[in-house]
């Protein structure tokens, strides 16, 4: 059988498709979190310990899914507030923004995806036993894909911080997580976006996880007084910045 | 404008209401002649399951054609094959499975051809960003042994990216973050 397949793969052209990078940007370090942070204590056991192994990118990481094409997406998935029979409480908002690359170029029909607590702090999920209100007109979750511009638009309730017991009195500062799946499998990417000037940032060490203090601003929406809705929803943008191509590829790591 | 990246975060211990999806484990359809499961659980460093992990796989279908948005090697001649599968396993007992097809092999940057591999990235509660890995499979002997990313792994450690037939069209994968036979992680 292998053999067969060599024969055949071999045997076709793989002629570089025009929009095809031939590899990505290596990950700054300096702009993402270790696996290891001994302030976020989960980590301590759910990170290799061995080096990682570079690889140069291949056709496998080059290439991504058309995941956009596969589920359902519509209108409905992005707006979050009318997902049910009837108004979910709390401070409506419109999140959007653009998905680019490090070269600015921005990534069209992308599928982008949030899951979120309520206005309370409150996931709709059974391993959240907090004891905050669950609302039965929200669910927290919601998905797009990215127009031609790169552009991206959800419309859903402010979250509510909410403890979690990493540490005594430890709080997560409100925050939406996204999921980015890219162009290809290099870029793929999750995240979580936070608000202007929460004051439960200097004691949380997920978003300190991130050691340099402009690499943290990136993850901080910016409320935008021109995407409201008028007399209905306040706004916040939040652009998000996906590894770019290389313009060589590097044989060992820089 | 300066288009720096955006910073990872974890994917928390709630991703199971917004990202896995029924048909999530699914890289083909029910049915597709010469299809197979691969299996494995996630460990951590103190050797327990991981039940709160996040599994994502992507690769080219057996005649190395990938679904993806760029069309490389042409559309797949297999009927609903997408390449890709998300498996949540949302509390459960750290295990994951998706069904697949055995990738055929595709070629690597320096003309060569890279042995049958699956790309996968793992996440959880607990891991600030996605760790990558690659299944490739034991009963590939000499593809693997001609394969330019296994070369670059130390060779007593290049059996923890062994699928290993288990009989029925079914391959055991287990990942392990940490400690003994830890996993290879790629950077890439
Ligand atoms: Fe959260």
């Amino acid at each position: 059988m292998t053999d067969t397949h060599q024969t055949v793969s071999q045997e076709r052209i793989y002629a570089p498709v025009a929009d095809t990078p031939a590899g990505y940007v290596r990950e700054d370090p300096a702009a993402h979190p270790p696996l290891h942070y001994p302030g976020y204590k989960s980590t301590a056991l759910r990170h290799p310990r061995e080096p990682l192994v570079y690889l140069p990118n291949t056709i496998s990481e080059v290439t991504g899914p058309a995941l956009g094409e596969v589920l359902p997406v519509t209108a409905r998935d992005a707006d979050l507030l009318a997902q049910h029979g009837g108004d979910p409480i709390g401070e409506r908002i419109t999140v959007s923004g653009r998905v680019f690359d490090t070269e600015g170029k921005p990534l069209r029909n992308t599928l982008v995806e949030v899951w979120q607590a309520n206005a309370a702090g409150r996931y709709r999920h059974r391993m959240d036993r907090w004891p905050a209100p669950l609302d039965p007109n929200f669910s927290g979750a919601g998905r797009c894909l990215t127009d031609d511009e790169g552009r991206y638009r959800f419309l859903t309730l402010k979250p509510g911080p909410y403890p979690w017991g990493n540490h005594y009195n430890a709080w997560r500062p409100a925050h939406i997580h996204f999921s980015l799946l890219g162009r290809a499998f290099a870029q793929r990417l999750v995240t979580q976006m936070y608000f202007p000037g929460d004051p439960f940032f200097p004691y949380d060490p997920i978003f300190n996880s991130v050691a340099d203090e402009r690499a943290r601003e990136r993850m901080i929406a910016r409320f935008s007084i021109h995407d409201t809705e008028p007399d209905w929803a306040a706004a916040y943008a939040f652009d998000i910045v996906l590894r770019g191509p290389a313009a060589t590829i590097f044989e060992q790591p820089r | 404008m300066i288009f720096a990246p955006t910073p990872s975060q974890t994917v928390g211990p709630y991703f199971a209401i917004g990202l896995p999806w029924p048909e999530g484990p699914r890289v083909v359809p029910e049915g597709t002649p010469g299809a197979i499961t691969i299996a494995g659980t996630v460990y951590d460093g103190a050797g327990e399951p991981v039940p709160d992990h996040l599994i994502e796989t992507w690769q080219a279908d057996p005649e190395g054609r990938f679904a993806d948005l760029h069309g490389h090697g042409g559309r797949s001649s297999l009927p609903g094959f997408r390449g890709f599968a998300r498996c949540g396993a949302e509390y459960g007992d750290g295990g994951f499975a998706i069904f697949t097809v055995k990738p055929g092999p595709v070629p690597d940057p320096a003309g060569g051809l890279q042995a049958p591999h699956v790309a996968v990235t793992v996440m959880a509660r607990g891991m600030l960003n996605r760790c990558v890995t690659r299944i490739y499979f034991a009963d590939e002997p000499v593809a693997n042994d001609n394969d330019a990313a296994l070369h670059r792994v130390p060779a007593h450690r290049r059996h923890t990216l062994l699928a290993e037939p288990d009989g029925d069209g079914a391959y055991r994968f287990d990942i392990r973050l940490q400690g003994d036979d830890e996993t290879v992680f790629f950077s890439i």
